[in-house]
């Protein structure tokens, strides 16, 4: 027996008291913890994302959302913008890069970009196996969508009409796998990556009444819409399957450009080549010089009708809208920890009260008055460090969960299990709780009289 | 001699003072301390176990002052030489009864009787993972005179030790103090105003308050 084991002892002969205790703590530090895991992560994930894009081009919106849509894939995009005013944006002296994308699809949720490989050099990420898309209908899947969804090379899919699950699915061309990226840890891990040209040609074969029309169907936000025409659409398919049934059986009949232009390698590069009035959904544009920082955006938010938003400074914004959130959760969980302090406080002081005996028995067998303060302090310390780890735990758990709760969202790849030399800090808040709780419990132990209390009958 | 006290005086604050008689032990040998209530019979147990210090007079202890001992010191010196058994058991409801006995260990730092051979002597070898609240009175009482053995002892102290026990179980805790006593060649000193106790024990003092 030590004075250590004899203060576990004592905790766990009350296991109620000490497991609330414990509980309350490790509820508060694990606010502490997530707070921190996310801070740290999310900012570092949200710099990382957007390294390299100085500004967003896309239809007129709310800036925020444009940023969350084209450059993290979380929210919806505004809308699109006609190519050749983003053809003329691009050869602005002001730009250096521009990439374009074409959003709106999805395959089980993860969301199908179309742009060209200059998005792979951007996030530098290279291929654990396979190569990039050459041709239309060709996709590049990121590691986190090979992973879960199980498709290897050469596997084909059919990619789904909007950027949420469950919606209406393309079911002409079937999207065949030529790559598959390495893991990266960002966003480009659960994108399935293809041309500008495969998101185009997939809806041409969608709506071919509207392929005339200078706008591309409103992919992207109304999903009212959407459903509206979906009747028209599917009596389209169903003509168009027959149809292209019919051909195979005839020969190749019918539409030599139509089957040649599948055919063709992509741009990978800059624009795709069309004489079609075609439309993009968002440029990623860096900057030639700092002047362009303060010149483009003003340049491209009045005068034409695209706006231009930078990554930085919406997410920035973003923080500070957030902020409030984090201070009260910060509030709460500071709340937290000062009330299970004081319930281990109120816990040693009232079991002292009928602890006063054995602590004088301890004397009396020989404990000095000093090794009674430590007992007492020891339990404080060891009901705390519990907590401590516990919160750290729980915090830890609670994010992992949170990360596969989200897959294609914006904690996707979130790190649970990652951990900051400032969780040491979480031990040592929760320990100086444990002390100053048990401070005067134990200094009252280290006091008893114990001839009094021996004697007392 | 193994155990004197000479010219012990003390009182406590606001309350006359109390004068006790000189005693003076060998090893082996027993003695009763007897007295009505508020006597001053526990203040003298206390004095003697260092518990409280006195006002003047000397307590020697196999050769060491133990009034003169500081505080740690005097909490060492108690945990190895001085077993102390009360009146209640008082056994450390968390632990169990060998838990217990080892708990008395930790204190003295000092290879005292083996805890099994003494439990088993105490006929608790038994019962030596129970938990104490699962005892009966006798055992309970049993246990906290193992653990008042366990360091060997140069002196026992019993404070009313039989005072909530049935007949048969005061006649055996008594038998049992004194046959270790003269196992372990400890100075016996028994508190008492039981008189069960006086039929086996003749050696005897009364403090009278004066």
């Amino acid at each position: 027996m030590n004075l250590f084991k004899l203060s576990w002892k004592y905790l766990t002969f009350r296991p109620l008291s000490t497991g609330l205790n414990v509980l309350l703590l490790a509820l508060g530090l694990a606010i502490i913890t997530v707070l921190l895991l996310i801070q740290d992560q999310f900012e570092k994930k949200m710099t990382q994302d957007a390294a390299g894009i100085d500004l967003v081009v896309g239809a007129k919106g709310s800036p925020l959302q444009l940023i969350l849509s084209s450059v993290y894939h979380v929210d919806f995009p505004t809308g699109n913008i006609p190519m050749n005013e983003a053809v003329r944006l691009s050869r602005s002296r002001l730009v250096k890069q521009t990439i374009p994308m074409a959003l709106g699809d999805n395959y089980q949720g993860y969301r199908i970009v179309g742009t060209n490989h200059d998005y792979l050099s951007l996030y530098e990420v290279g291929f654990s196996s396979g190569k990039a898309w050459e041709e239309p209908f060709e996709v590049v899947l990121g590691a986190m969508v090979a992973e879960k969804s199980g498709l290897k090379l050469g596997d084909t899919f059919t990619g789904s009409h909007g950027i949420s699950l469950g919606s209406h699915d393309h079911d002409h061309h079937d999207l065949r796998v030529v790559g598959i990226l390495e893991p990266k840890g960002n966003v480009v891990d659960r994108l399935v990556l293809t041309s500008v040209e495969t998101v185009w040609y997939t809806h041409d074969e969608e709506e071919p009444a509207e392929e005339e029309s200078t706008s591309e169907p409103s992919e992207d936000q109304d999903t009212d819409a959407n459903d509206h025409e979906h009747q028209n659409e599917e009596a389209e398919h169903a003509d168009h399957d027959h149809e292209d049934h019919h051909h195979e059986e005839e020969g190749h009949g019918h539409d030599h450009d139509h089957d040649a232009k599948f055919h063709h390698p992509v741009a990978k590069s800059g624009f795709p080549k069309t004489d079609q009035d075609r439309e993009v959904t968002t440029l990623l544009v860096q900057y030639r010089s700092p002047m362009a920082a303060v010149q483009l955006p003003r340049m491209i938010n009045s005068n034409t009708n695209m706006q231009a938003a930078s990554p930085s400074f919406e997410m920035s914004r973003l923080f500070e809208l957030l902020g409030v959130g984090i201070q009260v959760l910060e509030g709460l969980a500071f709340v937290l920890i000062a009330i299970s302090g004081l319930g281990i406080f109120i816990a040693l002081y009232n079991s002292l009260k009928e602890r006063r005996y054995d602590l004088a028995v301890l004397r009396a067998i020989g404990a000095s008055k000093f090794q009674l303060l430590i007992l007492i302090f020891l339990e404080g310390i060891s009901l705390t460090f519990l907590g401590a780890l516990l919160g750290i735990l729980l915090g830890h758990g609670f994010l992992s969960i949170l990360a596969s709760q989200n897959e294609q969202g914006i904690a996707a790849g979130l790190q649970a299990w990652t951990f900051l030399s400032a969780e040491l800090w979480i031990v040592i808040y929760a320990l100086t709780v444990g002390v100053l709780a048990s401070a005067i419990p134990a200094w009252s132990a280290y006091q008893t009289s114990i001839a009094n209390q021996l004697t007392r009958k | 001699m193994l155990f004197q006290t000479k010219d012990l005086k003390f009182s406590h604050p606001g309350q006359k003072e109390y004068h006790f008689q000189d005693i003076s032990l060998d090893r082996g040998e027993s003695l009763l301390v007897l007295g009505k209530s508020g006597s001053g019979k526990t203040t003298l147990l206390n004095l003697i176990a260092g518990l409280l210090s006195p006002h003047s007079g000397s307590v020697v202890l196999d050769g060491t002052a133990i009034n003169q001992l500081d505080s740690g010191k005097m909490d060492r010196f108690r945990g190895e030489n001085i077993g102390i058994v009360f009146q209640k058991p008082h056994l450390l409801a968390p632990l169990d009864v060998k838990e217990n006995l080892m708990m008395a260990r930790y204190f003295s730092n000092k290879n005292g009787q083996d805890a099994d051979e003494l439990l088993q002597e105490l006929d608790l070898s038994h019962k030596s993972h129970s938990l104490v609240n699962q005892l009966s009175e006798g055992e309970a009482q049993r246990v906290s005179i193992a653990r008042a053995l366990i360091n060997r002892p140069k002196l026992i102290l019993a404070d009313e030790p039989t005072s909530s026990l049935d007949d048969e179980n005061a006649e055996r805790v008594v038998k049992l103090l004194q046959g270790q006593a003269t196992k372990i060649q400890a100075a016996l000193i028994i508190v008492t105003h039981d008189h069960r106790v006086k039929e086996q024990i003749s050696n005897y003092i009364e403090v009278k308050s004066v």
